[in-house]
């Protein structure tokens, strides 16, 4: 059988490539998250690193968690009160906008903002630590880089995120307050009363899952963007540009098959 | 002893080392030389284990760190102190917790016995009284001192410098020169250093090595190498230009 012409398999050749590189790729960001947890539940536990990520990606995401859910509440307010008027249904408003963000809305916007602060400057961080051999130093310290840098973030990204989440929740749910009962003019008790009659504890719970899901999967992404980070500067700039990217769009899939299968 | 027995490495069908063999003697000071992209960095990365070559082995004191993985590598690596070429200070601690780092992480030492040894540490490479400053806050050399401190207070047998005085003028090259003989004949470690300072290595190296296109072409005595008559080495530590490469 004749030789087929070189120039007839390169594409394939190159298309092979691609797809070998991806699946590596994709090992690798698994093996990353299963050391990570490994970790995690094996000593020695590096407490110090652990709160120091707590401050750096809950506390200091605070004030854009309190802007935004502010805001987001304050909107839906105003534009649920709006269709719900079309219906005769403004009593509804409470439950409407408590379970838009307790369901939906908190939980991803929460992570989304989260995101961008603390997940694109934890990809920077880390990215910059291994391309000035700081990374390299720990490991021929002998110690886990891993221990210090991604299961620290890992584990504050988990009890962070719930917590933001709930902090959005609320401020949101004030935000409507303030737009629908004293912008509005419908009665207090009436938001918050039927609040309470349509939020059940399923619905807390789901927006909980979602937002512990999203706390380990924004801070797997980021760290594993700066761990495997490419060459200088512009390899830092790229690798930022993909965590938030792919965190952003994990958390909307993941969102919806967790809102599919969660009660 | 290090000993370094036929170290391949290919990056992406890049043949990077083409064959090392090298003989590191215990308590001696072995520097590498060579051009810029001759492997020489890639092959110090194989003697920490931070890369795995494609053939050959690195055997440590008996020990082969190619076939041996995770906590027996931990092992052969808590033996050793690491200067990188950019330092590789954490700049999100001070100097002076930096070098407390290795000691308050590896070892059970009380806080007041391991400040007084960063102490000790910063005031034998000349800074004493700066373990409150951040690294981005004091000079390049005195970032290679701090490194060279956290790499020497746990007392390693074996010290690897890569390129400790790059980007530094003359007199300070000679000052971390004379910074690390002194520090050799006072702790005895077995010291691996990369380096382009030609001439001024010839005097603090006990064997000097020189690796070209993947492979170590001579290896000797500072006399020996300086009177080579291979062609690539008297080039290279004369610093003629090859024209055909301009």
């Amino acid at each position: 059988m004749a030789d087929v012409p070189a120039a007839v398999l390169r594409p394939f050749e190159a298309l092979g490539e691609k797809v070998l590189g991806g699946l590596e790729s994709l090992g690798r960001f698994g093996a990353f998250f299963a050391l990570a947890l490994v970790t995690i539940v094996t000593p020695p536990f590096k407490l110090r690193a652990f709160v120091d990520r707590v401050h750096y990606i809950g506390y200091r995401s605070l004030i854009i968690i309190l802007l935004t859910g502010a805001f987001t509440g304050m909107v839906l307010g105003l534009q649920l009160y709006l269709t719900l008027t079309r219906f005769g249904s403004e009593a509804f408003l409470g439950p409407a906008v408590a379970l838009a963000l307790i369901r939906e809305l908190g939980p991803v916007l929460a992570a989304l903002m989260v995101t961008g602060r603390a997940g694109s400057a934890l990809t920077a961080e880390i990215g910059i630590m291994r391309i000035t051999e700081q990374i390299d130093a720990l490991t021929v310290m002998a110690l886990n880089p891993f221990r210090y840098l991604v299961t620290p973030s890992i584990l504050a990204g988990i009890l962070t995120f719930p917590l933001m989440t709930a902090i959005f929740d609320v401020v949101g749910i004030m935000g409507g307050y303030l737009v629908g009962v004293h912008l509005l003019g419908l009665s207090e008790g009436t938001y918050f009363g039927e609040m309470q009659t349509f939020v059940e504890l399923d619905d807390i719970l789901t927006g909980f899952w979602k937002s512990l899901a999203f706390g380990a999967v924004v801070t797997w992404v980021c760290t594993y963007k700066g761990y495997y980070v490419g060459r200088g500067a512009e390899g830092v700039a790229r690798a930022t540009t993909q965590a938030v990217v792919l965190s952003s769009v994990l958390v909307l899939l993941w969102d919806y098959f967790m809102g599919s299968v969660l009660p | 002893m290090i000993e370094v027995q036929g170290l391949h490495k290919s990056f992406r069908g890049q043949r990077v080392l083409r064959g090392v063999d090298l003989e590191v003697p215990d308590g001696s000071i072995t520097v590498i030389i060579g051009r810029s992209g001759g492997g020489k960095s890639v092959f110090l990365k194989h003697l920490l284990g931070l890369i795995r070559p494609d053939r050959g082995r690195v055997v440590v004191d008996g020990v082969s760190l190619t076939e041996i993985s995770g906590r027996a590598v931990d092992e052969v690596r808590s033996r050793y102190g690491v200067v990188f070429q950019g330092g590789a200070l954490f700049d999100s601690m001070t100097c002076g917790e930096n070098v407390a780092f290795p000691l308050r992480e590896k070892t059970r030492l009380r806080r007041a016995e391991i400040a007084r040894r960063v102490d000790e540490a910063l005031a034998q490479v000349g800074l004493a009284g700066v373990g409150s400053k951040y690294p981005e806050e004091v000079s390049g050399g005195m970032r290679k001192r701090v490194a060279i401190a956290r790499a020497l207070v746990t007392e390693p047998q074996i010290v690897f410098f890569d390129e400790p005085t790059t980007g530094l003028d003359p007199i300070l090259v000679n000052s971390i020169h004379r910074l690390i003989l002194a520090l050799h004949r006072r702790l005895h470690f077995t010291a691996v250093m990369v380096s382009h300072e030609i001439p001024e290595i010839f005097e603090i190296a006990d064997t000097v090595a020189m690796l070209h296109e993947g492979r170590i072409v001579e290896v000797g005595p500072p006399a020996a190498i300086q009177a080579s008559a291979n062609p690539v080495v008297r080039q290279f530590i004369r610093g003629e230009v090859d024209e055909r490469t301009i």
